[in-house]
């Protein structure tokens, strides 16, 4: 059996990167995800041939996991939701040019400089694509330590999957929680080896070009549909947690620590008697929306919750297809949201 | 018959897409040729800007990727770093490197990344259609600048290399021009020499080729090749900025 | 013996190599090429000397030297 060890949410990420052997991170500071950078720096520049870079800023730091990615590194950067906005031309264009990488985004309040206490105000950001131009990230939304590392390692594999970007969407609360995780052998052999499309030496073939762009409007359609299909076979992706889902009072769709906070309200609620329900998606894109559509079937009310003003109530709403009521309660500025505040909100709702 | 002069070999067969007399094809040529005396190409990694050499991944036998505006000394270091065996160079223009890209190229310098910039300097925007650079001379006029440069309130125009020649880190630095023969043979020398640098690893080398760009000077090649002599020489003096056998 | 030889088609007529040939003998072609250009074309050959100045200006590629 694997060694329990106590880790920092941030710091789990980052071993759980060099765990799944990334071996390139470039990085700017960016409050809270501080310790994750710092423990790259740590780790790394003990590793012979791996390479920690704080770059001059979020957007240099993108295009090195650009060039790193082009040239077949395992690669990820990291920084928080001002900083993932710097970023966004950057992913675009690794989207464009099918480059896999990973970007982790320890989400804090909004908008503006905002503050630099936890929030969800980022996921329209995240899973409509971010930047600029028809295209998706890989999605995943930890609620523990223990999924910052699952779902960290699972990142970089679909990302090279999908030669796409990937992105590990937590928040400030995960970042800075602490709890025991347990690290499952990785074996190394099992990353895709990238030399049949990765830059380097020409020597025996003919020479490769990576370019995202093609100014033949009809050429640049292909490269997009190209992409469209790529979205299209990612949704077998779909990953989600249910719990009490059995004919409940009223289901709650939450991700990240809102869900966790969530199943703490669904015990308080027990024993007042109330069934709550829970969707928890896993992966935010692709969404798991018909597990709603089904759900909607047979209960007519949902509470959507999160840190934010209400993003991903858009996605529940084209899911629930009009079938039940769906409703929204929110924090934002950093406020995380209480047990009791949802239970009071469920309680308004079966009133 | 032997050969005097015959197209390089790390250039593709793709005709060039620049407009007439446009020093972009001469600076090609000099790198291919670096390529080749040097015997790299198979292990060259180019990078493209955006702007008017966008194109370039289209003329090299090399591995080549396109790099956002600005960054590619950024990706540059990225390739690099996965790849430390291989040759990686970035070409870029004046709005590219030393407007929207200042921070990139200042920084790669100064962590002295074993990679080598192509920097192309013609005074002006040139995919655009012909906007103000940073490198546009006082009293220049183009597009955004219709009554000439005016250095109250738009500044001065930066010279690069002695601006990155304060940095401690770069190991070769040079500006060069290619309006006469005798320019170009020491344009091939020192972009040849950027490139044996890095295959020394010895450091950030940057050649600053000083360019026209006829069509949006509104001039015609001949007089846009004076007007570089006249104009763009005495302000952006021809020369080694730096030349470092061992970075520290 | 030197020859000189020109890719009337890659040439877009920017008229440099009639700038730097010491000998004068480049000169503009009063003909077309596809790209309705006057390509460059050499006159009086056997006064080349071989320099390859023309071909080392030619922005285009265009120009190749034999001796």
């Amino acid at each position: 059996m694997e060694e329990r060890l106590l880790m920092k949410g941030n710091e789990a990420i980052g071993e759980a990167a060099i765990h799944a052997g990334c071996r390139y991170y470039f990085g700017y500071p960016i409050t809270p995800q501080s310790e994750l950078i710092a423990y790259m720096a740590k780790r790394l520049l003990k590793i012979e041939g791996a390479t920690f870079l704080q770059a001059e800023s979020e957007i240099s730091a993108i295009n090195m996991v650009y060039g790193a990615a082009a040239a077949g590194g395992r690669v990820m950067t990291s920084s928080s939701s001002p900083g993932i906005s710097l970023k966004q031309e950057g992913i675009s264009y690794i989207a464009c040019a099918e480059l896999p990488c990973v970007v982790v985004n320890v989400m804090r309040g909004g908008p503006g400089l905002g503050s630099i206490q936890p929030a969800q105000g980022d996921y329209f950001q995240a899973t409509k694509g971010g930047g600029h131009g028809d295209y998706r990230l890989i999605v995943l939304a930890p609620s523990s330590v223990q999924e910052l590392v699952d779902l960290t390692i699972k990142a970089f594999d679909l990302a090279d999957k999908y030669r796409n970007p990937a992105m590990l969407l937590a928040d400030g609360l995960l970042g800075q929680m602490m709890e025991p995780v347990q690290f499952k052998e990785f074996d190394e052999k099992s990353i895709p080896s990238k030399e049949s499309w990765a830059l380097g030496s020409s020597k025996g073939r003919e020479p490769r070009r990576i370019v995202p762009f093609d100014l033949d409007p009809v050429e640049l359609e292909k490269i997009v549909n190209r992409l469209k299909q790529k979205y299209q076979d990612m949704q077998k992706e779909v990953e989600y947690e249910l719990v009490n889902i059995d004919n409940p009072d009223i289901v709650i769709v939450a991700y990240g620590s809102i869900a966790r906070i969530a199943k703490t309200t669904i015990q308080m609620a027990k024993k007042e008697g109330i069934n709550i329900g829970l969707i928890r998606p896993i992966t935010l894109f692709p969404f798991p929306y018909k597990v709603i559509e089904d759900t909607a079937d047979n209960v007519d009310k949902f509470l959507v919750t999160e840190m934010s003003l209400g993003q991903m109530i858009e996605d529940v709403k084209i899911a629930v297809k009009g079938k039940a009521e769906v409703s929204f309660y929110g924090r934002t500025g950093g406020v995380v949201i209480s047990p009791v505040e949802i239970l009071e909100e469920v309680k308004r709702l079966l009133k | 018959m032997k050969e005097v002069f015959t197209k390089p070999k790390a250039l593709t067969d793709v005709p060039f897409t620049y407009c007439p007399g446009c020093h972009h094809g001469i600076i090609h040529r000099l790198v291919a040729e670096a390529m080749d005396d040097l015997n790299i190409t198979e292990d060259t990694i180019g990078i493209a800007p955006v702007g008017c050499a966008v194109f370039a991944y289209l003329f090299f036998n090399c591995d080549m990727i396109v790099a956002a505006h600005g960054r590619a000394p950024a990706t540059a270091t990225g390739i690099k770093r996965v790849r430390p065996d291989n040759i990686v160079f970035s070409y870029q223009g004046d709005g590219d490197l030393a407007s929207i890209g200042t921070a990139e190229i200042v920084h790669a310098a100064n962590r002295g990344e074993k990679i080598t910039v192509i920097f192309v300097n013609n005074a002006i925007y040139g995919m655009t259609g012909g906007q103000m650079a940073p490198t546009t001379l006082q009293g220049q006029i183009t597009q955004t600048s219709p009554y000439g440069r005016d250095s109250r309130t738009m500044g001065m125009p930066i010279r690069i290399c002695e601006l990155l020649s304060t940095l401690n880190s770069p190991a070769y630095i040079e500006r060069v021009a290619l309006t006469k023969p005798a320019y170009i043979v020491k344009a091939k020398k020192a972009i040849k020499k950027a490139f044996q640098f890095q295959v020394e690893g010895k450091g950030f080398s940057l050649v600053e080729v000083l360019s026209t760009c006829p069509t949006n000077w509104g001039l015609s090649p001949k007089e846009a090749n004076e007007w570089l002599n006249e104009k763009m020489i005495p302000y952006y003096p021809l020369g080694e900025f730096k030349y470092v056998e061992e970075v520290s | 013996m030197v020859k000189v030889i020109i890719d009337r088609e890659r040439c877009k007529g920017c008229e440099l190599c009639t700038l730097v040939c010491p000998q004068k003998i480049m000169v503009m072609s009063k003909s077309f090429n596809k790209k309705s250009y006057h390509p460059a074309e050499q006159i009086n050959p056997e006064k080349c000397t071989g320099c390859a100045f023309c071909a080392m200006t030619c922005p285009d590629v265009a120009i190749e030297v034999y001796k």
